[in-house]
């Protein structure tokens, strides 16, 4: 696509090529700067020029912008929801704990990164559902008290810690030599990806109290992870997949030829060259994942949409539907947008490493 | 001894057995504990409670059910909402994501960084908030009936709905829409019959300014033809509220909107893929043999882009329809709301119901499914 570089264009050249090169184009370019005005202009008034940001109650809201009080009123339920405020501390130390792990093992030097990824990965899962849970001389505080951003936090971490083995092993279970394994796990991924998701908590809330031995009671919590581990394993287990379809069969026959078991040659040499293609795909259905928590508030549930959704109902701030959804939306977005640019890099990265 | 337990054919046999018996014994334990469970709560089973009387209100559908009928009625209602909002969502969808993915490939700046915006918007923020936002935020934000928005006195926007006019006589528009289908066969055959006599004799025909008036602009002035025919039902003001023609819930509306314009910004994806996939070559090939730049794009690019693009627009087209699902979040009548909402809490049979529920997304997965083999299978792009 590349053409001759003009001699050294200024920036009103370039501002020709690239918008007024043509009649058409000039009126094509005008039409968009006159949409994104009509736009911009109320939406940055609203969100900056006239907001209110000072105050305590819906009366400080005066000028005609958004009502930011609101959000600062109620920060900390978008955060935690109805998480006791003495305990609070809890979920800060974990949310610290996640953080430092997560930075320390992202350090590319680390040493014995992989030996301390793997503790880690067995360590902090039970440690985050003892801070959060409590007991063991805590005080424990009940799932229904959870809420806010750090119940769409675990929920999507805990589900996606599930769905990621479950879904590696559903993908090798696909490519088995075994009919009935193979035929096994196409029908479970088939059926996970075959239903809305909506279905799958309402079936797992309703669904797992019936099929468990009576007294034995599972948290409503815990169901609604369940529904969306499978339905997300199903997911992951066909982007793993797709890595597994992309290494030369050469891998694999190259091992045995060495006189390598199934499980060994599935650990040192496919899986580690699989996954590492794979990993966009797979960030990509973690993003689903993330997305995917918000549909908890169909069996009560409140996370972060969830609180978003019932701070309407208060009524000393009636009428703050926008501020809510605009707060709750922009956390989403920043997210989403934040994890696919980084799968992103890490493709480029490795198409580079490849040589592609 | 060793040996035979070192064949692989022994060895394939064992885990398998093993893995049958696993999985039968996990699926006993829920089975018994499911069973025994019912017993205790006194729930009934069977399938007889789909011909009970419902009971159920029902605010919008189109099937004329009311709360005397059986719940297999309310069932068949709900199918019928899910399918409507589907495919209007579906045709708006597409008609927006092929304008933002072209958009999208704009040499203009300013017009390519607009489609990437929106793009990245929608695809960034989960659907439920879009429901949300469409209904709780725009939709309750809108007048009331009194102060109705007023689009030539025919159509109104308000908090109740969108009141749009409805024929009283159908019959003529059944006749247009039988025309049409003639048409359309008529239209097959004439580009069969041109591109076979292109092929003996060399001589072009105007297949698509033919196909243009037969397909679009005939069929257009049939149905103007058969809406000036018949007297229609127009919403007019009555007290507080819109009387007459045909009612779109706000739920509807809501729903509509926020599944097509989020399924728009994947399916613009999709199609700017499938059109960067068409080589750099190809258009200078096609441009170096003297073909114009409509040509171009009908004979090099379509025919090049489409086999790419069809397959993954069909799984978008697959996941809207179980997005439609959302539509119980704001109570919209779909299958999930009335059927596993509702009929559920009303009967208590959460097995049977579940199995039916998923067993109605499972069979529109498959009929999908089906279609996309036969139509990759049909399309296959030829290469040497």
């Amino acid at each position: 696509m590349k053409s001759v570089a003009p001699p050294l264009p200024g920036w009103l050249a370039v501002l020709r090529q690239r918008l007024f090169a043509t009649w058409l184009d000039t009126v094509v370019s005008l039409l968009c700067l006159y949409v994104v005005w009509r736009i911009s202009v109320p939406l940055v008034d609203w969100l900056l020029v006239e907001a209110n940001w000072k105050g305590a109650s819906r009366e400080d809201c005066t000028s005609s912008g958004a009502c930011w009080v609101f959000i600062r009123a109620r920060f900390a339920q978008f955060m935690y929801g109805q998480y006791p405020v003495p305990e609070r501390w809890r979920v800060d130390l974990l949310g610290m704990l996640a953080a430092f792990a997560g930075a320390a093992l992202s350090w590319r030097v680390l040493p014995r990164r992989r030996e301390l990824t793997i503790a880690v990965a067995l360590v902090l899962p039970p440690l985050g559902i003892w801070l959060l849970h409590g007991g063991f001389g805590l005080k424990i505080v009940e799932t229904r008290e959870w809420g806010g951003l750090m119940l769409t936090l675990f929920l999507a971490i805990y589900a996606g810690l599930i769905a990621v083995p479950l879904g590696i092993l559903l993908a090798l279970g696909r490519r088995s030599r075994l009919p009935l394994i193979r035929f096994a796990s196409i029908v479970f991924i088939e059926f996970w990806r075959g239903v809305p998701i909506i279905t799958v908590i309402f079936l797992a809330s309703l669904l797992l109290p019936l099929i468990m031995p009576t007294g034995f009671n599972v948290d409503r919590l815990a169901r609604a992870v369940i529904g969306l581990a499978f339905v997300i394993a199903a997911y992951m287990a066909e982007a793993v997949r797709g890595g597994l379809q992309a290494l030369p069969d050469g891998q694999t026959e190259a091992a045995q030829a060495l006189g390598l078991g199934y499980w060994r040659i599935m650990r040192l040499i496919v899986l580690p060259q699989a996954l590492r293609i794979s990993l966009p795909a797979m960030t990509n259905e973690f993003i689903s994942l993330f997305k995917s928590t918000t549909l908890v508030l169909i069996v009560s549930i409140f996370d972060l949409l969830g609180i978003a959704q019932a701070a309407l109902a208060d009524p000393a701030w009636v009428g703050m539907n926008m501020e809510a959804y605009v707060f709750a939306g922009a956390i989403y977005w920043f997210a989403c947008f934040g994890l696919s640019q980084w799968s992103r890099s890490r493709e480029k990265r490795l198409q580079k490493a490849h040589g592609r | 001894m060793k040996a035979f337990l070192r064949d692989r054919k022994v060895r394939d046999i064992f885990w398998q057995v093993l893995a049958s018996v696993a999985l039968v014994a996990v699926v006993v334990f829920f089975v018994k504990n499911a069973s025994d469970n019912m017993v205790k709560a006194g729930i009934a089973s069977g399938f007889n409670f789909l011909w009970r009387d419902s009971g159920i209100e029902v605010p919008f559908n189109l099937t004329g059910y009311k709360p005397s009928d059986t719940i297999w009625a309310l069932l068949w209602t709900g199918i019928v909402n899910t399918l409507l909002v589907s495919v209007a969502s579906v045709f708006l969808a597409t008609v927006v994501g092929f304008t933002v993915g072209l958009m999208r490939l704009s040499r203009n700046w300013l017009l390519s960084t607009l489609a990437a915006v929106y793009i990245e918007f929608v695809r960034n923020i989960p659907l439920l908030f879009f429901v949300l936002f469409w209904y709780f935020g725009v939709l309750a934000a809108l007048p009331t009936p009194k102060e109705s928005f007023d689009f030539l006195g025919l159509i109104f926007l308000n908090r109740r709905g969108l009141s749009i006019p409805t024929p009283n006589d159908v019959s003529g528009f059944h006749l247009a829409l039988l025309a049409v289908l003639v048409l359309v066969v008529v239209q097959i055959v004439l580009a069969r019959w041109a591109r076979a006599r292109q092929a003996r004799t060399g001589q072009d025909f105007p297949v698509w300014v033919v196909g243009f008036v037969l397909c679009g602009a005939l069929p257009l002035m049939l149905f103007v033809w058969a809406g000036a025919l018949t007297s229609w039902d127009l919403p007019i003001l009555r007290g507080f509220n819109y009387r007459g023609g045909f009612v779109l819930v706000p739920e509807f509306v809501a729903l509509f909107m926020a599944l097509s314009t989020y399924t728009a910004g994947f399916i613009a994806e999709v199609v700017r893929g499938g059109i960067q996939s068409v080589r750099q070559g190809q258009l200078d090939a096609a441009r170096a043999l003297g073909l114009t730049p409509g040509r171009v794009v009908r004979l090099v690019v379509i025919p090049q882009a489409m086999p790419v693009i069809i397959p993954p627009i069909t799984s978008q087209y697959l996941n809207l329809i179980k997005n439609s699902s959302f539509g119980a979040a704001i109570a919209y009548p779909e299958i999930v709301a009335v059927f596993m909402g509702s009929a559920l809490v009303a009967t208590g049979q959460a097995i049977e119901i579940i199995a039916i529920t998923l067993g109605i997304y499972l069979t529109i997965g498959i009929a999908v499914s089906i279609f996309m083999n036969w139509y990759n299978a049909r399309h296959k792009l030829v290469t040497r």
